[in-house]
């Protein structure tokens, strides 16, 4: 795969305050790439380190090979498409649509040709003279990826796209977001702190914590193979176990519960339910160990929630394969 | 309107109606009325105080006060934005500071800080003393008492009224709007014509018709600054009602300084309505 983007040693400061610490990362061309992270790690300081709103204190950033540390954000072949869309509430949604083509001088036929295209591709044609102040949420959010992708860039840059929106429309559209990347065949970098977000929609997922890197990976390694405490817990539900000094994770889902007399194993472990709580299609059990002080998360997908009981003495047990060592 | 609400306007409705319609209606009425010999107003119908502002003096005047108004409210606006701009990019207790720095002039009577003025411009003044003084000129400079000086002291005297709008709608402006033009490819000098300038619209529009309409009407100075040369609208209208005592003409040349300022008044208004739509724009 080729480079697209790549980061080299990139850093920034905000005043005393080391927002970004020295990065590597490469962008792949035709990716679906997420950086993920609480707020404050700094994954949208980064994205507007690329999109060239700022200026790492140090290193380079590089655009298939060519340096565009210190090119203005109007001179990089890439657009963004805006937390709060950003669009001009003077301009019809075409005039918004048309705005970077205009500014480039692509010449009018060519203007008109990609234009219908775009509408076509975001079903904004019944929208095309309105206003963004007339339009939903969702409408405007088309408006704002319209208004990028018809620029035609080598990356789209994406900052919390949909985080304005409410839950169904997002479910919805992180799915359109998605084809739209594969039928378009653009690069996407998406930042988000929703990582059920992250995990529908990228490729690869860097997952960031004050300013640094924890893991890279596909949202399957991410999830089944957290490199770091950091990353087992913040991603989805885990537990984080102790043996010989060393951390180990184990998912809920890899817990297996028996009823106090069922047959068991003799690696099973004994303890007592401190909760129950019923989440739709699973049970959240908490299971505090007989043995160690150590309380487990164990999800059981038996459809009967009054099966377990508060207080109930059981017995867990799972794969030592499911255990991931954690650094 | 409720009931209360009515009760509650009371107070000012009577002094409107006292205090300003009232007098604006005998302004009216005098204007269509002739001068006696000794100033006193005889009542017999006449248009002639119309007619007589067909005058090429008087076109000369209106002509004169139009210029120097239109050129006043460019100046202001030139001068005025970058300030604006200024301001608007510091942390808010400085913004605080300067704001209250623009204001602080309008606790000083204007007359007196018009007068302020000509200790600076006069021949044995402080800017040409300084002049002389480093050599730059050989004799002092006539800064007084021309068309240059009365647009200085115009300037001045309304700057304030261009900035403050400048600045509430340079506030308002978002400017995530501008960083979303300039990764479309705009420079920043079409950034700002296509999106920071519309988005202004209003703010300037404000400043320049309180600048305009106020200086359409301005009599201190170009009677201090401007010397006996300069005479606009307002100097007219202030010489008929107190020296020439001439109070019908003075009342139609009123009457027609309001018609203008009042046809300029609709016609922005109408202007504002026309970039109304995109005014509720949800966030």
């Amino acid at each position: 795969m080729k480079e697209l983007i790549q980061l080299n040693q990139v850093e920034k400061q905000f005043g005393r305050q080391q927002v970004i610490h020295p990065m590597v990362l490469s962008v792949f061309e035709g990716e679906f790439l997420t950086l993920l992270g609480p707020s404050g790690c700094g994954k949208t300081t980064l994205l507007r380190m690329i999109a060239g709103f700022e200026q790492p204190s140090k290193g380079d950033i590089f655009l298939l090979g060519e340096n565009i540390t210190h090119l203005p954000p109007y001179k990089r072949d890439m657009n963004m498409v805006f937390q709060h869309y950003a669009l001009f509430p003077h301009m019809t949604v075409e005039e918004n649509i048309l705005f970077g083509l205009k500014m480039k001088g692509v010449n009018q036929s060519e203007q008109k040709r990609r234009l219908e295209e775009v509408l076509e591709l975001t079903q904004l044609s019944e929208w095309r003279k309105r206003r963004p102040a007339q339009l939903s949420g969702g409408q405007q959010q088309r408006v704002a990826i319209a208004r990028a992708v018809v620029n035609q860039p080598k990356v789209l840059l994406l900052d919390e796209p949909l985080g304005a929106l409410d839950y169904q429309l997002r479910k919805s559209l992180q799915i359109e977001l998605k084809n739209l990347q594969k039928q378009l065949g653009i690069t996407f970098v998406y930042v988000t702190h929703d990582q059920e977000e992250a995990m529908t929609m990228s490729d690869r997922i860097v997952i960031l914590n004050k300013g640094k890197i924890e893991q890279i990976g596909t949202p399957q390694e991410i999830y089944y193979r957290p490199r770091n405490i950091f990353v087992a817990n913040f991603i989805g539900e885990n537990n984080i176990l102790e043996k010989n000094g060393k951390h180990y994770s184990i998912r809920p889902e890899k817990i297996k519960v028996y009823k106090a007399g069922e047959p068991i194993n003799e690696k099973a472990k004994t303890g007592r339910i401190t909760d129950v709580i019923f989440s739709g299609n699973h049970v959240k059990l908490y299971i505090s160990l007989e043995r160690e002080a150590q309380r487990l998360l164990v999800y059981d997908y038996t459809f009967d929630a009054t099966l377990w009981k508060q207080g109930e003495i059981v017995n867990v047990a799972w794969n030592e394969s499911d255990e991931v060592e954690l650094r | 309107m409720n009931q209360r609400g009515k009760w509650l306007a009371a107070p000012a409705f009577i002094w409107l109606l006292c205090f300003f319609l009232a007098p604006l209606f005998f302004i009216v009425f005098y204007s269509f009325f002739e001068r006696g010999v000794y100033g006193e107003i005889v009542y017999r119908f006449t248009l002639s105080n119309y007619i007589r502002m067909a005058d090429s003096i008087y076109v000369k005047i209106l002509l004169d006060t139009l210029a120097i108004s239109v050129i006043t409210t460019v100046v202001t606006l030139l001068i005025a934005y970058p300030l604006a701009y200024y301001i608007s990019g510091l942390p808010k207790r400085k913004q605080r500071i300067w704001l209250l720095l623009i204001m602080v002039p309008f606790w000083i009577n204007f007359l007196i800080r018009s007068f302020a003025w000509i200790i600076i411009l006069r021949s044995k003044g402080i800017v040409n003393s300084l002049l002389l003084e480093w050599g730059w000129i050989e004799k002092p400079l006539a800064l007084l008492y021309n068309d240059g000086a009365v647009l200085l002291g115009m300037v001045y005297a309304l700057l304030p009224f261009m900035v403050l709008p400048l600045y509430v709608s340079l506030e308002k402006l978002d400017r995530r709007k501008l960083e979303a033009a300039y990764d479309l490819g705009a420079t920043p000098w079409k950034a700002f014509l296509y999106v920071t300038l519309p988005l202004m619209k209003h703010g300037i529009m404000n400043g320049s018709m309180l600048v305009f309409v106020s200086s359409l009407g301005m009599f201190v100075v170009p009677d201090i600054l401007g010397g006996a040369k300069s005479v606009l609208l307002g100097n007219l209208i202030q010489n008929q009602f107190l020296s020439a005592r001439d109070w019908p003409f003075g009342s139609s040349v009123s009457i027609i300084l309001m018609v203008f300022s009042f046809i300029l008044i609709v016609l922005y208004q109408k202007a504002v309505a026309a970039g109304q739509h995109w005014e509720g724009e949800r966030q």
